[in-house]
């Protein structure tokens, strides 16, 4: 990287005071990161065991359904449901609008509830709804 | 000679040498991956259950293959733009910036196309409905 050392970078990155919107622009990109490359590999793995037969498919079975599987697919419910979620309010920032300082926050904040709750929900109904 | 100000010759100019293509691309597959998740999560729940022989019969009908195989093709398109803004972004050294930028570019095309044969060999296995 060129820098000249002699002037100021900016914006200075230390002065500012952390805030949810700070942590949701943060989590969109780590949840992003996440999605393609957890996400990605477990979506062609879910697909290759499928077109390798129900042997295979058992495999695959055998390893969702064991907790390391429910964890890493707990994880990336979470990961969707944030990065979806933001990925709303990015749409309505891209118009221009919910730059005001405490709408800002307020979503920010709405998107972090919005996935843990969904998420509970989901696998609330996973677990305990559908008897599996 | 030319009769640009330097500001215009360096305009748009970022880290990724270009923006408004990436950044609508970038729109487009966000909205598509998601309504294709959408249909995925109520086409799975109207399912009867989630062995094997359910869905290998569900994915020979041509309005389940055909959406999971433009999910496979819309979340690695927006997976591989996601991830080369986060190299564009925090590599700055322009030989290992190339080398990221090539292996997910690579990776990309590769986990799309092992999806895509997989759904297609379910889909048109032989003696399927």
């Amino acid at each position: 990287m060129h820098r000249n050392p002699d002037r100021p970078l900016s914006p200075h990155l230390t002065i500012w005071r952390w805030g949810p919107h700070m942590l949701v622009s943060i989590l969109h990109r780590v949840t992003g990161a996440g999605l393609a490359l957890v996400g990605g590999a477990a979506l062609v793995w879910w697909l290759l065991a499928l077109a390798g037969g129900p042997e295979a498919y058992a495999g695959f079975t055998g390893w969702a359904t064991h907790w390391t599987g429910i964890a890493v697919a707990v994880g990336l419910t979470w990961a969707l449901f944030q990065h979806g979620l933001s990925g709303l309010r990015h749409f309505v920032m891209d118009a221009g609008a919910g730059f005001e300082l405490s709408t800002n926050k307020f979503w920010a904040t709405m998107t972090i509830l919005g996935a843990a709750l969904l998420t509970a929900l989901v696998w609330a109904y996973i677990l305990f709804g559908r008897g599996a | 000679m030319t009769m640009e100000t330097p500001l215009a010759r360096v305009r748009g100019l970022g880290a990724a040498g270009e923006g408004a293509g990436h950044w609508w691309q970038e729109r487009v597959t966000s909205v598509s991956t998601l309504l294709l998740l959408i249909w995925l999560g109520v086409a799975l729940l109207r399912l009867p259950d989630l062995g094997h022989p359910t869905l290998a019969e569900w994915l020979t009908s041509p309005l389940a293959a055909v959406p999971m195989l433009l999910l496979v093709v819309s979340a690695f398109w927006h997976a591989r733009l996601g991830l080369r803004v986060v190299v564009e972004d925090y590599v700055h050294e322009e030989g290992s910036k190339l080398f990221w930028l090539l292996l997910i570019d690579f990776a990309a095309i590769f986990g799309a196309a092992l999806g895509l044969f997989a759904v297609l060999k379910v889909a048109l296995a032989a003696g399927a409905a």
